[in-house]
């Protein structure tokens, strides 16, 4: 279960939720797209193109069905990060690769799309078609739903219940600025809201049904909007991986020449530890992305070269600010202005 | 024994205990050894099982579907499961609970949890002479104010208290944190003093090693 924390204008996390339906058409994995705000038909038009590069795509399909093949049958969720590209490596082709690359420009053509199958949720049709129901007090679009995604887990086997079917597949849900008002749920909207508990009791049946079957899921949760920081806490201990996504525009950072090749960080909070005691956990913390004009990529974030003649005290330390930033963690360095020493 | 993963299936919890120097969860399962509860199965049955399935026991789980913040028949099952059955000779039933906090995600109040865990105490502690571990989140400033009133509570009644943080000067590749074990003697009117002792810790893929401050392997 990958939660994203949306960026405040939710260009980036749209982004990130494309790419990874686009992932599942590439390896010809079924969708299921839940949105309440966008008809899931546009967004499935404009997934991105993956890089035609034939030779790689096969070896990693190989690849990327040779790993599932070795999961268990019941449970299984696949773990999708996208690989560290330092800028220092001469070329990406040298490191393990796990995955697709996309091309942002151009929109997936419609032949690629055929092959899959995909069922769609556009909360405003389902609202229409059938009366409202309960289930233990949930927020009645969360729990249609969650309804919808059981019949569909059902219906096509992903959870094992049909001995018949040879071919097993894998559901890659998706779902679209959870918690948001047009879901229902004022958790985004006001400080006390009537039922805190929809959202996690939300997530808790989903875990369970992701659990269960061959499914993963990737949810966008405007999170800048949430005023009690408790729901995010318990959303947290709730999800396997927690990604934030922090984008530039608009806030000050825009101007810090810190930040000035990248177009927002990328928090992790929290990253999946299945099947095992630990996780493996990347060198460094501090990540930053930037949209190019074909990639979105995802770096690390590393301080340029001080290379101005003209800087003045206040802007290095407002450069030593950034710095302690990047050192996330390091309690001893986040002292004070002054006692730094540059 | 009984060991009730909220968050995890069953499946998984195997694995990682399997991986624990060879401790195998469904031999033990099999002998009568271990009851699982798997809150995420039970929630599914429970929401989405069809009629037949309700044998007349309500669910342990309940609660969630009521809103009611009633655990009570999560405490009856606990209990029915614990209570030797005749001639099994179990030496000390044990309550394993993996995460408390997801029942206040659920909806159930504080004052429920904690009343859940005091009679599980009386039921398991004093009459059937077992032991219960429950595992909790928390967070240093977290503003959830109800997971720290549980928090603190359960720390004010518990005899031992294993506290596991990150380390305070950051994030380390060789340790991954500390642990505090906190013996809670004041508890027993000697006016002697918690003991606590400090180690340190580092998860590899199939074991934990411990060690004493600063005398981790990647310094020494």
């Amino acid at each position: 279960l990958v939660f994203t924390e949306e960026d405040k204008y939710g260009l980036y996390s749209n982004l990130l939720f494309k790419y990874f339906l686009a992932e599942g058409v590439v390896c010809g994995h079924d969708l299921f797209v839940a949105s309440a705000k966008e008809h899931p038909d546009h967004i499935l038009k404009e997934l991105p193109a993956p890089l035609l590069d034939d030779t790689y795509r096969n070896e990693l399909g190989e690849e990327a069905t040779a790993v599932k093949s070795e999961d268990f049958q019941d449970s299984m969720k696949i773990a999708w990060r996208y690989q560290n590209l330092p800028k220092m490596e001469a070329s990406p082709t040298t490191s393990t690769k796990f995955g697709h690359y996309y091309n942002v420009s151009k929109t997936m053509s419609p032949e690629l799309f055929q092959s899959v199958k995909w069922h769609s949720f556009y909360l405003h049709e389902e609202l229409s078609l059938q009366p409202k129901m309960k289930i233990c007090n949930m927020n009645s679009a969360y729990a249609r739903l969650l309804q919808s995604i059981q019949r569909i887990i059902y219906q096509e086997g992903f959870d094992g219940s049909d001995p018949q079917k040879k071919q097993k597949n894998i559901l890659r849900i998706g779902i679209q600025s959870l918690g948001s008002v047009l879901w229902g749920d004022d958790i985004c909207s006001s400080d006390t809201p009537e039922d805190i508990n929809s959202l996690t009791k939300f997530l808790y049946v989903l875990r369970g049904l992701l659990r269960k079957s061959l499914s993963a899921c990737i949810i966008t949760v405007p999170a800048h909007l949430i005023q009690n920081k408790a729901i995010m806490e318990r959303v947290t201990n709730l999800s396997d991986m927690v990604v934030g996504l922090e984008s530039f525009i608009g806030s000050e950072r825009e101007t810090n020449p810190l930040y000035k090749d990248y177009h927002g960080l990328v928090h992790v909070h929290q990253i999946p530890r299945l099947n095992s005691l630990i996780c493996d956990v990347s060198d460094t913390k501090d990540l930053a992305f930037r949209l190019k004009r074909k990639l979105f990529t995802i770096e690390r974030l590393h301080l340029p070269p001080d290379l101005s003649d003209t800087v003045s005290r206040a802007s290095k330390q407002d450069l030593a600010e950034s710095a302690k930033l990047l050192s996330s963690g390091c309690g001893a360095m986040a002292i004070g202005k002054k006692h730094l020493d540059f | 024994v009984l060991f009730a993963p909220f968050l995890q299936s069953c499946l998984l919890c195997n694995i990682m205990f399997y991986s624990l120097e060879g401790v195998n969860l469904t031999a033990a399962k099999e002998r009568g050894q271990l009851v699982f509860l798997e809150g995420l199965k039970s929630c599914l049955d429970l929401l989405f099982g069809e009629e037949e399935e309700q044998s007349g026991q309500p669910s342990p789980l309940q609660f969630i579907s009521e809103s009611a913040s009633n655990l009570k028949a999560l405490f009856d099952f606990v209990r029915t499961s614990l209570t030797p059955a005749g001639s099994d000779s179990w030496k000390g039933p044990v309550l394993l609970v993996d995460d408390l906090s997801v029942l206040l995600s659920l909806g159930v109040t504080p004052v429920a949890v904690l009343d859940f865990i005091h009679y599980c105490r009386v039921a398991v502690c004093s009459q059937l002479k077992g032991n219960i571990v429950v595992l909790v989140h928390s967070n240093e400033d977290s503003e959830d104010e109800e997971n720290e009133l549980v928090v603190n509570s359960l720390c004010h009644h518990s005899d031992l208290i294993l506290w596991a943080e990150g380390l305070a000067t950051g994030f380390c590749k060789d340790v991954h944190g500390q642990i505090k074990i906190i013996r809670r003697v004041s508890l027993e009117l000697t006016a002697e003093q918690d003991h606590v002792q400090i180690y340190q810790y580092k998860i590899q893929d199939k074991n934990v090693t411990f060690f004493a401050r600063g005398l981790s392997a990647a310094v020494l």
